[in-house]
């Protein structure tokens, strides 16, 4: 023995120098143009009307930021145009307030009667921070103390994604399944409803919507083989309404008689049964972990579903309804009245759970009312939200796992070469798994016409394996490497135009996108970088007005407000993490690209730009 | 080449992985056919003070075998769908020179049959103790410097080396001295 320690000491080996590269951007002729897989119903007709949310779903501008999307036709729109381009260049922070976590922080700062609101990634702490006063003090503290253990069931950071205030309650949920409503005075639970299973692989990190006396929730771990849900609660007492599952028979998802999809392959008797092998939706994924939207005019609830699991897709021939689309739903019981399917069999993990915008929009010589989603497989939806037809699909990034959407089957031409496959690597698939764009909210802007999409420029290598199912543990099945997109920069912020069907202007980002936006009515739009920066742009050219170094990376959702003084504020959340950044918040080693579902392969360098972090900044011109 | 100790050990390996024959590992358990929620049979692990000295670890050292079985069994067993290939994900990274609850062979053994409070759930009779060992020693294996060395491409881990019984006999878990697998105490900004 002796002599092995001897022999050991005589050994130097620079371990150090095995550190992982960015790879090398995906060859621009890998993906397809534009042009080339972008399909519409009709011609623009841009003067057939102007784009703009309906009343119902966007009031006049109060000032306050009550809900994450802002209104109920998530434009994330403030009027507020005190800040402009040609002021921006004074603004200044007013104050920070340290959120005591340092994991990523993906929530929109809430205000509502001078106080702001704030929830934590895990454990879920929320604060209320006075703004009538100097410093804007604390009001109160609420610690919800949410199982330990359900940090080891979340599948990419232990975010969290915002709370509502709503009739005198901040209701969020917490990573352990749980929704709680806080009593704004009191700062003391008024209810406390469990929903999630940590034992089973649910967590819970979306934002609930709130809206005619109901609390809209869905969980997550599409990536632990959970069966997804969405779940209306009565926001006086907290009890449940109705569940709406995305797998199985009729009954569980509420299909009933007043479910009428547009398209005839969703059309049938149990098909979240049939299109799965056997008992394979019982554990089939399609969670809801996004944005669920409620539309005040026509009296509709619409959310995406998340990716089908495992993500070994030859595990699960079918196309493993209702799993990667949309639902159109009746809020009060829940019913289906429509279902459209972006990614039917998902072969990438393109997850159909991002946001959905509610415009009135000119669409073949008259005004649609229509619903504009930016998926994760990388095209702009323009559906018509009142039957599900899709009226448009272009690709807003690099595309090359499908050739566009035919319009009428309303299904992906999927491209054979970038199919997953069982122990064989196909390379340079694009988007990635995290997909053109993921959770962040974009914004629209009535006064430009265009949607503000922050996003990714990444594409993947990826390998499918069989993986068996075990009770709460990953159901995945699928080594993935990421890698950047034609031309190398990870991220984008393009300024899309829904009825030309193009982009206006692209600002480039090193990392990928991973904030919300705001837009305002003085034509900023607000967004921050994965290395601290956050940042304000000319909302008509994309010319970069202002930007300020803050402590760590920013993914959150920043907000604009009117302050008690009459003033406009701007408030956003630092603290790197998430998926793309936890390479910065969690406890991962860089050598290894295949950590964090193939994710550090493209973010490894993100260590040597930001450290972990969480602090509320709230910014004003000079006072 | 610096000393003859780790070429012969990774000769060794090599012979031994030439004639080495994975037993099938016990198949893990079933897809479930039950209706509506399904109560998981793990349970979080707590905090508790770590072994010291498990003579059972013995076997395990200068074991080809043990590493390679282990890493089979590492992915059957969905470790890999929270560790990744050791560099972490839903848990920690395992391939790395930061230990929460110990380094040791034993100490990992520990934490895999008693789960910890932090998500990782408790395996012991989920798993046959053998199997636990030897995924034990292929997760000891990640943060080895022949093991790193052999890394090529982004996948690390995919030649786990034997774990030599040296690399156990200090206190705590320890690299060979003069050996380094450090990459964090300093990190170079962007250039």
């Amino acid at each position: 023995m002796s002599m092995l320690l001897r022999h050991w000491s005589l050994c130097l080996i620079p371990l150090a120098a095995i550190a992982q590269t960015v790879p090398a951007p995906v060859p621009e002729n890998e993906v397809f143009k534009r042009e080339e897989i972008g399909h519409a119903l009709a011609a623009p007709t841009p003067d057939a009307g102007h784009t703009a949310p309906s009343a119902a779903n966007a009031p006049k501008d109060d000032g306050q930021w009550t809900m994450p999307s802002k209104n109920y036709a998530s434009t994330r729109f403030s009027a507020l145009n005190e800040i402009t381009p040609a002021n921006a260049h004074l603004l200044q922070p007013l104050f920070s307030f340290s959120l005591g976590v340092n994991k990523g922080q993906e929530a929109a700062p809430i205000v509502a009667d001078n106080t702001i609101y704030i929830v934590t990634a895990y454990p879920n702490i929320v604060y209320a921070l006075d703004l009538t006063k100097p410093g804007a003090p604390l009001k109160w503290k609420f610690a919800p103390k949410p199982a330990r253990a359900s940090q080891g069931v979340a599948c990419c950071d232990v975010v969290n994604r915002g709370g509502t205030v709503d009739a005198g309650k901040y209701i969020f949920t917490t990573l352990d399944g749980q929704v709680i409503a806080i009593d704004v005075k009191t700062g003391a639970a008024a209810w406390r409803t469990q929903l999630g299973n940590i034992n089973v692989g649910e967590t819970m990190t979306m934002a609930p919507t709130v809206a005619d006396g109901k609390v809209y929730v869905g969980n997550s771990g599409g990536e632990l083989g959970v069966r997804g849900w969405v779940i209306a609660l009565d926001e006086a007492s907290g009890k449940m309404l109705w569940r709406a599952y995305a797998t199985g028979p009729d009954a569980d998802v509420l299909i009933g008689t007043q479910f009428k999809p547009f398209y005839a392959s969703d059309q049938g008797k149990d098909l979240g049964v049939t299109s799965w092998p056997a008992q394979a939706w019982k554990i089939g994924g399609g969670g809801m972990w996004g944005w669920i939207t409620y539309d005040a005019e026509l009296g509709m609830l619409y959310h995406g579903t998340a990716n089908p699991g495992p993500w070994n897709a030859t595990q699960r021939p079918g196309d493993n309804k209702w799993t990667a689309g949309i639902f159109a739903r009746d809020p009060n019981s829940g019913q289906a009245h429509w279902f459209y399917g972006m990614s039917p069999h998902d072969e990438h993990d393109y997850d159909g759970i991002n946001e959905q915008i509610l415009l009135d929009m000119p669409f073949g010589g008259k005004m649609r009312k229509v619903l504009v989603h930016l998926d994760r497989n990388g095209y702009v939806y323009v559906i018509d939200r009142t039957n599900g037809q899709v009226l448009s699909a272009d690709p807003f990034g690099p595309v090359n796992s499908s050739k566009g959407i035919d319009l009428q089957s309303g299904r992906p031409i999927i491209n054979p070469d970038k199919e997953t496959q069982l122990g064989q690597t196909v390379r340079n698939i694009c988007p990635t798994a995290s997909g053109s764009k993921d959770w962040n909210p974009s914004s629209f802007s009535p006064q430009t016409g265009l949607i503000y999409i922050p996003h990714e420029n990444m594409c993947m290598d990826w390998m499918s394996m069989q993986v068996s199912y075990i009770e709460g543990t990953p159901y995945v099945g699928a080594e993935v490497h990421m890698k950047p997109g034609p031309g190398g920069n990870r991220g984008e912020l393009t300024a899309w135009d829904p009825v030309q069907r193009k982009p206006v202007w692209v600002v480039k980002e090193d990392f990928p996108v991973w904030s919300g936006t705001v837009v305002t009515g003085g034509d900023l739009v607000f967004y921050g970088s994965m290395d601290g920066w956050f940042k304000a742009v000319n909302a008509k050219t994309g010319e970069l007005a202002w930007r300020y170094k803050v402590d760590s990376g920013i993914i959150s959702q920043p907000v604009s407000y009117r302050g008690p003084d009459g003033h406009q504020y701007i408030a956003v959340l630092s603290g790197v993490g998430g998926w793309s950044g936890a390479v910065v918040s969690g406890p991962i080693d860089p050598r290894d690209g295949s950590a964090a579902l193939g994710m550090v392969n493209v973010m490894s360098d993100l260590p040597k730009y930001t450290t972990a972090g969480g602090t509320l900044y709230v910014f004003s011109l000079p006072r | 080449m610096c000393s003859r100790f780790p070429v012969e050990l990774l000769l060794a390996g090599t012979l031994l992985a030439g004639c080495y024959k994975a037993s099938p590992p016990a198949a893990p358990f079933e897809q479930s056919n039950r209706q509506g929620a399904i109560d998981s049979a793990f349970s979080p692990g707590s905090d508790h003070s770590v072994v010291v000295n498990d003579p059972r670890a013995a076997a395990y050292y200068d074991n080809a075998e043990a590493v390679n079985t282990g890493r089979i069994l590492f992915g059957q067993f969905n470790c890999s769908g929270c560790h990744s290939n050791g560099g972490g994900g839903i848990g920690p990274s395992l391939m790395d020179d930061e230990w929460i609850y110990g380094g040791r062979l034993e100490q990992i053994h520990q934490t895999i049959v008693e789960g910890r409070p932090n998500g990782m759930p408790s395996w012991g009779g989920r798993i046959p103790d053998q199997q636990i060992w030897q995924i034990a020693t292929y997760v000891r294996s990640m943060s080895l410097p022949q093991t790193l060395a052999a890394q090529n491409g982004p996948t690390p881990s995919q030649s786990p080396a034997p774990v030599p019984a040296a690399a156990d006999q200090t206190n705590g878990w320890s690299l060979p001295p003069q050996t380094t697998n450090d990459y964090t105490t300093t990190t170079k900004g962007p250039d």
